[in-house]
């Protein structure tokens, strides 16, 4: 369903994703782990057509999204890792602009925002502007809105971080729901191994921009000798806290990429 | 189709929501008109050219068309900011579609706003030399609006955060502005002055609104005038959907 080969995005001289392959079938659960700053991110947001890679091929579902845009968005969904919820619009709204754009036909529509809202515990506040949510509330609204079209592929990226245990509980056993009777493949990144163990049925390991390990989370533990997949992937990734923060240098980059056209 | 509606109606209602806005979006034209309008009048009758409210009414008008359609085209940089834009930018919808929803709801806004303003202009003591010719200024109001809003998505693609706003503010915004004969009369300026203002598009609007609110006050000529708004705007749509298209976050 995905294929990826030989990615690689650069930044500048920064090298974010370094020559990363891995296949994802469909029915697939798969979970792309990595440290902060790992390159998580970047190849999610090549997969779903919002940065062009430097090198390397990817396919979604046949699809080269960098040619056939259209065709490969309307086969996936996502949640993404910050907001993209609109702060104006209600919740309602904010579900309606996004059926309408993914050609949701109206009574389904309308059908399934009501679900959504209610099994997500908003419908009471679905007429109040977004602005007004706290933040589990938009984390929640922006789950929502990622179940409302029935995608083929599902991108999940880092999407229980600021959830309570109940909505993390009620996203996963939805995620797995629609997973298992709509056979939908589901592509997720989270910093939460124990939410990977569970609910993946392939891991992928990232750092520094390189794919370290994949396969069943059974077999990265074996492969490392370790009892659980935290310190499976600790193993792997080392323990030094990575660093995602913008020293003087970075706003000085920020401030000159301000003029310079659509690098990022 | 649909995919234009919900984007022009969001712009829509965003506007009708944020009262404090509408208000003080209007603040600014007004000083211009009274303290401008009733400050300079009798300076300016004294050099014989009439009623300066008269004359400047139509570029207060215009004034507020240009803020409102650029700010709202500028106001990607906010759904940049605040991530909205990621989630139209990744849906199935071709993102001409997506910059044309933006772009009118944008011009739609400034075209209310402008049609506010023309309304206390009216109140001030403005008045027409023919009523009939109203169907024509709201013409030039629409085209200056579309002719900024897409101006506005097109400089909006290429930013990438806020700190642009101010450099586009003071360098774009204020000079389109000054130059384009809204505040004085452009006949006798200066050569090198006058061929600038006559590469300003809102010189157009405003000169095409003068020439139909004021008979026979024009400097371009009105044919003139609508000729270049069209234009002006149909290459400014196609470079702003252009640069839309070549977002990556």
């Amino acid at each position: 369903m995905i294929r990826v080969q030989n990615l690689v995005k650069t930044f500048g001289t920064f090298t974010a994703v370094n020559d990363v392959s891995f296949d994802v079938d469909e029915g697939e659960i798969f979970a792309f782990l990595g440290p902060n700053g790992a390159g998580k991110t970047t190849t999610i947001k090549m997969l779903i057509t919002l940065l062009t890679p430097t090198s390397g091929s990817i396919e979604l579902d046949g699809l080269n999204p960098q040619v056939k845009q259209n065709e490969a968005r309307r086969r996936f969904g996502i949640v993404f890792q910050d907001p993209s919820l609109d702060g104006d619009s209600s919740a309602w709204e904010n579900m309606e602009i996004h059926g309408v754009l993914y050609h949701v036909p109206h009574k389904l529509r309308r059908q399934r925002m009501e679900d959504l809202l209610k099994l997500f515990e908003l419908w009471d506040r679905r007429n109040d502007a977004v602005k007004k949510f706290s933040g589990g509330m938009k984390r929640r609204l922006e789950i929502a809105r990622g179940f409302l079209h029935t995608p083929r592929i599902l991108f999940l990226d880092e999407p229980t971080l600021g959830l309570d245990p109940q909505s993390r509980n009620q996203l996963w056993s939805h995620v797995k729901k629609v997973n298992e009777t709509e056979k939908v493949t589901v592509f997720l990144t989270t910093h939460y191994m124990d939410e990977a163990e569970r609910v993946a049925h392939r891991v992928g390991v990232i750092d520094h921009g390189k794919l370290v390990a994949q396969g069943t989370p059974k077999a990265i533990k074996e492969q490392t000798g370790t009892e659980t997949l935290e310190e499976a992937f600790l193993a792997l990734t080392g323990s030094t806290i990575r660093d995602e923060s913008a020293g003087s240098a970075d706003q000085m980059r920020q401030f000159a990429k301000m003029w310079g056209g659509n690098k990022r | 189709m649909s995919a234009i509606y919900v984007l022009w109606l969001r712009e829509l209602k965003r506007y009708v929501r944020s009262r404090v806005q509408i208000i003080v979006s209007l603040g600014q034209p007004l000083l211009y008109l009274l303290v401008l309008g009733f400050g300079l009048g009798p300076v300016f009758q004294r050099a014989g050219n009439g009623s300066y409210l008269q004359f400047v009414a139509p570029g207060v008008i215009g004034m507020t068309v240009l803020f409102s359609s650029i700010f709202s085209g500028l106001g990607l940089l906010w759904d940049r900011q605040f991530g909205f834009l990621k989630e139209t930018l990744v849906a199935p919808v071709p993102r001409i579609q997506i910059m044309i929803g933006r772009t009118l709801g944008g011009a739609t806004v400034a075209v209310i706003q402008g049609t506010i303003v023309a309304l206390i202009c009216l109140l001030a003591g403005f008045r027409p030399a023919n009523w009939a010719t109203a169907p024509l200024v709201l013409l030039f109001m629409v085209l200056i609006a579309i002719v900024f809003a897409a101006l506005g998505v097109a400089i909006g693609s290429s930013l990438q955060d806020m700190q642009g706003f101010q450099l586009i503010m003071n360098f774009l915004v204020m000079p389109i502005y000054f130059l384009s004969g809204a505040l004085v009369p452009l006949t006798g300026l200066p050569k090198i002055l006058s061929w600038i203002t006559s590469a300003d598009p809102l010189a157009y609007g405003i000169d095409g609104m003068r020439s139909v609110l004021l008979i026979g006050m024009t400097h371009f000529g009105a044919a003139t005038d609508l000729a270049v708004l069209v234009v002006v705007g149909a290459i400014l749509l196609v470079v702003g959907a252009y640069r839309f298209s070549k977002i990556q976050i």
